[in-house]
């Protein structure tokens, strides 16, 4: 099977609507087909891998702990949005720190976030064979 | 690449958002309430001048639907569903701005 | 609904309230399988169960046999060592010992 890139786009925060957790249950899914998977997030999608979300006192799962597996699931091609985070008065250092552990580089383990601006998405999307929203 | 809007701008910020990273070559097409962004009042300079240029449809039924016929911004073009089908058959990857 | 030590499961015997968990139930469960349970056994459970405290998923199948692999050595982060514990399968059948949910796109 030819490996397609397939990007996930997540515009919504975390516990609002059920599209967030939705995306990530798509995601873990689609990791079995070993395609070529990036997740984007932008707008208030920024949200979601923030640092430090408690939900005890929402009765929610805390799906935001799951974002720290997507390395096993190969999946480490996290771009988040520069404008979006600076609108929203947050920067790289209020995200969780993902990783990934590089097997083609003795393990060694790397981040999966990446800030991207507007313009740099844009042509990581033009790359992309689908592109999926949430 | 195709981009998809379904949100008014009023509503969200969907069209924005497309709009901060639609390349060159990409065109927009408007459906559902997205068709709002087609009325000549919700008008942004860049949706007038990517319309100039020929890249903004706008899904007829769904304008007809909520009486903006009348009031579609300038260069405009309207598409039915099998317009919509060619749409995505000539520019590839869909993106849809939900 | 069926129910296991006075624990409701589900049709395919997977806890509903994985608060329910606890030592008895997995060993019921084992043995309504016809397996029993070795230290083999529970290193594999208590994995899977802490797996699910960090990360709030139950691991794929590939996923758990490369984080055994990492940390109780090859010889057992294999299929082939996880299937002889659990013959339907580690995720399938170990998750449901373990009370986890059924492993994300385990079908």
């Amino acid at each position: 099977m030819a490996t397609k890139k397939f990007m996930y786009l997540n515009r919504r925060s975390s516990f609002g609507t059920v599209y967030a957790i939705e995306s990530l249950e798509v995601v873990l899914i689609a990791a079995a087909f070993e395609q070529d998977v990036s997740l984007a997030f932008m707008d208030d999608g920024v949200y979601q891998i923030v640092e430090g979300q408690e939900t005890d006192g929402i009765g929610m799962k805390n799906f935001s702990k799951t974002f720290h597996a997507l390395g096993d699931y190969d999946i480490n091609k996290l771009y988040v949005s520069k404008e979006s985070l600076e609108e929203r008065g947050l920067s790289e250092s209020d995200l969780m720190p993902l990783v990934y552990e590089d097997e083609d580089d003795d393990w060694e383990e790397k981040p999966s976030v990446k800030v991207v601006t507007n313009d740099e998405l844009k042509a990581i999307m033009s790359e992309q064979d689908v592109c999926l929203s949430f | 690449m195709l981009h998809t809007v379904n949100k008014s701008s009023f509503e969200r910020n969907s069209l924005q958002s497309c709009l901060n990273t639609i390349d060159d070559t990409s065109v927009i097409l408007f459906i559902e309430d997205g068709v709002i962004n087609a009325a000549n009042n919700a008008n942004s300079s860049m949706i007038a001048d990517l319309a100039a240029s020929g890249r903004v449809f706008a899904l007829q039924g769904d304008v007809e639907a909520r009486g903006i016929s009348p009031k579609l911004a300038d260069n405009i073009k309207l598409v039915d569903y099998a317009g919509f089908v060619d749409l995505v058959v000539e520019h590839g990857t869909a993106v849809s701005w939900v | 609904m069926a129910q296991i030590c006075g624990a409701e499961v589900d049709e395919e015997g997977f806890l509903v309230d994985l608060k329910d968990w606890n030592e008895d139930i997995c060993k019921q469960m084992a043995a309504d399988d016809d397996v029993e349970l070795t230290d083999e056994h529970w290193d594999v459970i208590n994995f899977l169960r802490e797996y699910f405290e960090e990360y709030q998923i139950a691991p794929a199948v590939r996923v758990l046999t490369k984080a055994i692999a990492k940390r109780m050595g090859k010889d057992k982060g294999n299929s082939k060592y996880l299937y002889s514990l659990f013959p339907y399968g580690p995720g399938k059948q170990g998750c449901r010992f373990a009370g986890l949910p059924k492993p994300t796109g385990c079908i």
